[in-house]
């Protein structure tokens, strides 16, 4: 990482995503994904994963697969997209074209005390991506970068992966509701689907 | 992987329920048949890929398709996972989703590492296959004949759709016979 760089922030791009969502559905990412993604606004097309380590990529693609007309856009990080990385080729050979997966890089396992995470050590997810037939799969870095990512917010022509390095740093928690029943509930009434 | 039949002299000749299990599958309109492949699911697998309405999605491991159903079922599709008893193991940690969300999930086993099995390597993890199901909480059903792995799956179905309920059918390695070496 470059010394004295202006890194972009984690709150200022999930809030920019959010503005461009349209009518796209939002799977977030266990800790730092969901904070921000609840705090750019809650909403009910939101899924927040507090767990299930890796699956956020692919719970994305399920809900694509099922609805191929409606955005589906997730939000992760680097260590989440680590554990789940398979993911990107299972995604390559799907080809969805309403899927982005936006991955917030900060080069750490922020949860657990800021230990540095393989991006930290050279290894870079947009050429995971690439490499797996993402249709579009861009490094960002500047403003300028995360202007052009945004020109694929919502999603139409995917699979999209976005490799977007941010700011190391954490800021205050912001914290969704807990309950996975009531989450998969308002999640599918949004989808105009019944619930038990 | 071929696979050799050395059961009851009915089974030898008996695969009927591979082509059953399709139908079954057809009758409960599943979307989508996420799997990581085993010489038992073979059938199932080529007659979903000649299938307009059922899709195979081929996964890098078996987790993914926990995910993969989870996100299906929030967008109204319903998922049946296919994978052998060696895939349970990585698939422990996302198994809490569908006890934190009650998501519907169906999977379909083919045992390996328990009857007549070769390779001591699938043993471990054969043998412990339905306690893993069972401590994260999804309900064991063991198929050992035709007859019983066509009513598990039915019934699994049903179950599982109608009601939000985790279900995983383990096919016996007497039903799917061993693997010829």
């Amino acid at each position: 990482m470059v010394k004295n760089k202006i890194y972009l922030k984690r709150r200022d791009i999930v809030s920019q995503i959010v503005a461009y969502r349209g009518n796209a559905k939002i799977i977030s990412g266990l800790g730092s994904p969901t904070y921000d993604v609840y705090n750019a606004g809650d909403n009910d097309s939101n899924f927040y994963l507090w767990g299930a380590m890796g699956g956020t990529a692919m719970i994305g693609l399920g809900v694509a697969m099922a609805n191929p007309n409606l955005p589906v856009i997730v939000i992760t990080g680097d260590g989440e997209m680590l554990m789940g990385i398979g993911s990107l080729a299972t995604i390559g050979v799907q080809q969805p074209k309403n899927l982005a997966i936006i991955t917030l890089n900060n080069g750490y396992y922020g949860e657990t005390g800021m230990q540095k995470s393989h991006t930290s050590f050279g290894v870079e997810l947009n050429k995971i991506a690439e490499a797996s037939n993402f249709k579009k799969s861009f490094l960002i870095n500047t403003n300028n970068d995360f202007n052009n990512l945004l020109n694929y917010i919502p999603p139409k022509n995917g699979p999209i992966f976005g490799n977007i390095i941010i700011d190391p740093q954490n800021p205050l928690r912001s914290l969704p509701i807990l309950d996975g029943v009531e989450l998969k509930n308002r999640f599918r009434k949004s989808v105009g689907l019944k619930v038990l | 992987m071929k696979r050799l039949k050395l059961n009851t002299k009915k089974e030898l000749t008996d695969t009927s329920w591979e082509n059953n299990l399709f139908n079954i599958i057809k009758k409960h309109k599943i979307n989508f048949l996420p799997y990581v492949p085993d010489a038992g699911h073979a059938k199932l697998i080529s007659l979903s890929e000649k299938d307009n309405f059922i899709k195979p999605i081929v996964l890098t491991t078996e987790e993914e398709g926990i995910a993969f159903s989870s996100g299906a079922w929030l967008g109204g599709k319903k998922s049946v996972l296919l994978m052998q008893s060696s895939g349970v193991g990585n698939c422990i940690n996302m198994l809490s989703i569908l006890s934190n969300c009650n998501f519907p999930f169906v999977t379909l086993i083919t045992m390996r590492g328990e009857f007549g099995e070769f390779n001591s390597w699938q043993v471990p993890m054969g043998q412990a296959t339905q306690t893993c199901l069972e401590s994260m909480g999804v309900v064991v059903h063991r198929a050992s004949n035709s007859t019983e792995v066509e009513n598990f799956t039915d019934a699994a179905l049903y179950s599982a759709f109608s009601s939000d309920q985790q279900i995983a059918v383990l096919l016996s390695q007497k039903l799917i016979g061993r693997k010829e070496w």
